[in-house]
């Protein structure tokens, strides 16, 4: 399956490509899987709200739809540029203005994190906004470890959906029914738990530790870890010159090993990123051990602050707050918004996410109609390179359908026990 | 609540039928069981009065002290000492069984009444609220070891102390390979994270698979959580069964009539003063008498000769606070606006304005000058509007500018200043008001409450003019009956006064308040 297919991606083709997208590719039965949850509670799909930006950016709020059929007619009848997917709300949502404005509320929604790589320019040498590339791409890898070993480990969640966003972050969906229940102090919290970067232009020192680090903040530097070498030194090449690593040795806070450090680099110690990172953590360490410095955990601090995940924290706080749908279309770049799988994010490569123009490529140069050992037809999505990430879409769901039934037995169990 | 249907004896204070020991199985509660018995009118107002003196004594320690410190307990015990509730509230050594029953009642009722009374509104709610809830930390800190624990079992609170196992493992996960704390005299209380919020958001307990490992010294964050929830519900129940309730005209009056003078005196009507202040006066009162909000906008007009909406209100309320009279209010505003605009204009729209604030107008109400509370929160300053309080809605370094010109030291000027970086906007008005009027310097701390303009403007007068004697500013933390008052005080009708001083707020409240508004 040919990747040279995402070069041809023109963004003029948007309005002829769309319409045979949703026809064919969109994979409707596993989407609608997902958002009903099951049945449980049965209005939970038609109380959904979606949003459509069309074409000239109209935009549409409070779309809602009746069932899978009803968003399949929807969907291919419109063909939005965007879908975003928002709260469960007490009425359908496009019925809302039938409702007195006092009664018509967001009750649910699953938690919500957006990565943006653009939140780390000041981190990165090799770009800047909406441009990524290998060499910062790690970035989002070690944001998805960290994130997803706390989502797990501390907070108990079990049914995380990773997506990546089509050009230069990646979101999560936390589906767990804890989590979609959350009040707004309850995501606002977690959030912030998981928030170590703080300050903006004008603070060089985001990051700072107290005394005793958390064993959270523990792991994630145990993580991290696992990436200064290739990372820090050969893809970004954290102290390869004056100007690089002036940056650097600004987030060290005591004068004095500060200065030891940049007489150490100008005085040609040390030849390269790496000998200079040997030196600049020998400093830091010895700094430590002979009361030079309050500050116990300046390489730590130094590591997460380049390398720590940056969320929004009001993407997550708000329980009507809307988020890009997965399995839409980014219009600048034609890819699909594709699921991540956790735990091969190693591998994963945002060049070669399937795009539009490549994907109904694929479609036209296959076999006509071929069945799978069951006699039915097999999905189009199944054939193409969409098929490995809708696979990890189906595990995902999988784990949904098991957490439910298991739940079901349990409070039939309940009953059973009189 | 229920009032008066039951079969119960009429309850007095010392009726010994109320005392039975496992209606209160701890001192401290958590208020979920309404009352259910007969208390006479008197009684049901005095405990009204007395707890809300320990409420306001609760805000206005906590402004001035931070939480928690013993410098703080200390303070607010002597405080509450003052009230009639002390025995309820406060601990107290040996006591017989009968009366710590009785003390308990009476907390229990006392909170119930206030319910009543500050669950009208969200601005009241969250009042009462906040107090409630400091009120709980402090008495709750207080207790030993063992009286929390019983209070959590009679609290059913399903709160258990982690096996010996399980807390090794949570505490090593703490330590990391570094220290080795000792653990044995220390319980973690196993708990879900979402109880513990506060606790989860700045990273000060460990997690795991969705639970909070919980010291026991931070046990109270967990309670305050379950205590708040519990609360905010339960008063948002009671507002909306209040209009249904059946009443004969004796409580509500005085539950109003409650929650009103948390407001303080109001400078409203049954001023003695009018014809006071002229409207030549005004210029050189505004230099030393005028609070700095009341100086910006006399300065815009003198400047510009025009006032918006909003300045026109807050100003020209205050004004008619200070002594000014109809009339000369008039000619004031007229003697400005003409520079700018004809005289018919201001005839047709702004002296209408005028005679409406002093009920000539309109509904014919005569409205009070605006109190700092309503200055501070309402109506925020948008661009070219000068009122507003200049300590909260100015940007801090015009305002630092600002107060320089006043002939203040540099390090007078950092004093106001580090109030205004709290949030302390009063405190900030009021450490101006004593640098400018010579009455401290910029280390001490700061004496009085500012809570409304005019009383700036009185005080001020009083120092510059009045007789020899110091006048009684009040002092920071007194709640007692006032016998000293001012000759300006509203005389109120009941008998017990409650002198309140405080509608300070932090930034954080303020914050708080203003989202719930939006």
């Amino acid at each position: 399956l040919t990747n040279m297919s995402a070069t041809n991606y023109d963004q003029n083709c948007l309005p002829d490509l769309l319409p045979l997208y949703y026809k064919r590719l969109f994979p409707y039965g596993p989407y609608y899987k997902w958002l009903n949850y099951g049945g449980i509670p049965r209005h939970y799909f038609s109380h959904r709200e979606f949003s459509f930006t069309l074409k000239d950016d109209v935009y549409l709020r409070y779309q809602s739809f009746s069932d899978q059929q009803d968003f399949e007619k929807e969907l291919q009848k419109k063909c939005p540029y965007k879908i975003d997917i928002g709260a469960v709300y007490t009425h359908r949502p496009k019925e809302h203005k039938t409702v007195k404005s006092a009664a018509f509320q967001a009750q649910e929604k699953e938690l919500v994190f957006d990565i943006d790589m653009t939140d780390y320019d000041d981190v990165r040498s090799c770009c800047s906004g909406a441009d990524i590339c290998p060499k910062c791409w790690p970035l989002m890898t070690m944001a998805v470890k960290i994130l997803d070993r706390a989502l797990r480990e501390d907070f108990g969640f079990e049914h995380l959906l990773w997506v990546y966003s089509g050009r230069r972050g990646i979101h999560c969906w936390i589906c767990d029914e804890t989590a979609r229940k959350l009040s707004p102090q309850g995501r606002s919290a977690i959030a912030e738990y998981l928030t170590l970067i703080k300050g903006g232009e004008n603070q060089v020192r985001k990051v700072n530790l107290p005394d005793k680090l958390h064993p959270s903040i523990r792991q994630a530097v145990t993580i991290i870890n696992g990436y200064i070498v290739d990372y820090l030194m050969e893809k970004q090449d954290l102290l390869d010159c004056e100007q690089k690593w002036k940056k650097v040795v600004a987030l060290v806070p005591a004068d004095n090993v500060r200065e030891q450090l940049l007489e150490d680099f100008c005085g040609k110690l040390g030849k390269d990123s790496r000998s200079r990172w040997k030196i600049l953590t020998t400093r830091l360490e010895q700094a430590v051990q002979k009361n030079m410095t309050k500050q116990l955990h300046v390489e730590d601090e130094i590591k997460l602050q380049f390398c720590y995940p940056r969320l929004d924290v009001n993407v997550s706080k708000g329980v009507n707050h809307l988020l890009k749908s997965p399995f839409c279309i980014h219009p600048k770049t034609g890819r699909v918004c594709v699921p991540m799988d956790p735990r091969k994010i190693d591998e994963f490569d945002p060049m070669t996410v399937p795009t539009i123009s490549g994907l109904l490529d694929e479609l036209d140069s296959l076999e006509p109609a071929e069945n799978n050992d069951q006699g039915k037809k097999i999905k189009d999505y199944k054939k193409t390179s969409l098929g490995p990430f809708l696979e990890v879409f189906e595990t995902f769901l999988q784990g949904l359908e098991s957490s439910r039934k298991g739940k079901l037995i349990e409070q039939s169990d309940i009953k059973m026990e009189f | 609540m229920e009032f008066g249907n039951r079969t119960r004896t009429k309850s007095k204070t010392n009726d010994a039928s109320r005392a039975t020991d496992n209606r209160y199985p701890h001192r401290l509660q958590l208020y979920t069981q309404p009352p259910s018995d007969t208390i006479s009118l008197q009684e049901f107002e005095e405990l009204a009065v007395e707890r809300l003196k320990v409420l306001k004594a609760v805000e206005t320690v906590g402004i001035t002290q931070q939480k928690g410190t013993v410098k703080y307990n200390e303070l607010l015990e002597k405080e509450i000492a003052a009230t009639k509730l002390k025995d309820s509230i406060l601990r107290i050594k040996s006591v017989h069984p009968e009366k710590e029953s009785d003390n308990s009642y009476r907390d229990h009722l006392s909170h119930f009444i206030l319910r009543l009374a500050y669950c009208r509104s969200e601005d009241l709610r969250r009042w009462f609220l906040t107090q409630e809830l400091d009120l709980f930390r402090f008495r709750f800190q207080m207790e030993d070891t063992r009286s929390r624990a019983q209070f959590l079992n009679a609290s059913n609170l399903k709160y258990k102390p982690v096996s010996r196992e399980e807390k090794n493992y949570v505490v090593k996960q703490l330590d990391g390979l570094d220290h080795m704390s000792n653990i044995d005299d220390i319980e973690y209380y196993k708990v879900p994270f979402t109880e513990a919020l506060d606790l989860v958001r700045n990273r000060k307990v460990f997690l795991q698979s969705g639970f909070a490992y919980v010291p026991q010294d931070d046990l109270v964050s967990i309670l305050l959580s379950v205590y708040r929830t519990l609360l905010s519900q339960a008063l948002t129940v009671t507002a909306r069964a209040l209009p249904s309730m059946e009443e004969d005209g004796r409580l509500l009056p005085m539950l109003c009539g409650l929650s009103k003078r948390y407001l303080g005196q109001d400078y409203g009507a049954r001023q003695q003063n009018v014809g006071a202040v002229t409207a030549d006066m005004i210029d050189m009162l505004s230099k030393k008498s005028f609070p700095l909000c009341m100086q910006n906008i006399h300065t815009t007009i003198r400047h510009t000769h025009h006032l918006r909406h909003g300045s026109r209100l807050q100003y020209g309320l205050f004004l008619k606070g200070i002594g000014l009279s109809l009339e000369e209010a008039l000619r004031f505003f007229r003697t400005e606006f003409i520079k700018n605009t004809d005289v018919d204009t201001f005839d047709k729209k702004y002296s209408y304005g005028i005679r409406y604030n002093y009920g000539k107008e309109g509904k014919k109400t005569d409205y009070t000058p605006y109190g700092c509370m309503k200055i501070i929160m309402n109506n925020a300053p948008a661009t070219g509007d000068s009122h507003g309080c200049p300590f909260r809605h100015f940007d801090t370094d015009f305002l630092k500018q600002r107060i320089s010109t006043f002939g203040l030291t540099k390090d007078g000027v950092e004093g106001v200043m580090k109030y205004v970086k709290g949030g302390h906007c009063q405190v900030a008005c009021a450490k101006f008001f004593e640098l400018t009027h010579g009455i401290s310097d910029s280390s001490s701390e700061v004496e009085m409450f500012i809570q409304h303009p005019n009383q700036y403007f009185e005080h001020s007068q009083k120092l510059l003019n009045g007789p020899a004697k110091t006048p009684s500013t009040p002092r920071g933390v007194k709640i007692v009956n006032s016998q000293t008052a001012t000759s300006r005080s509203s005389g109120s009708d009941t008998s017990i006064k409650v002198e309140t001083m405080d509608e300070t707020m932090s930034q954080e409240q303020m914050q708080a308040m203003e989202d719930d508004m939006v």
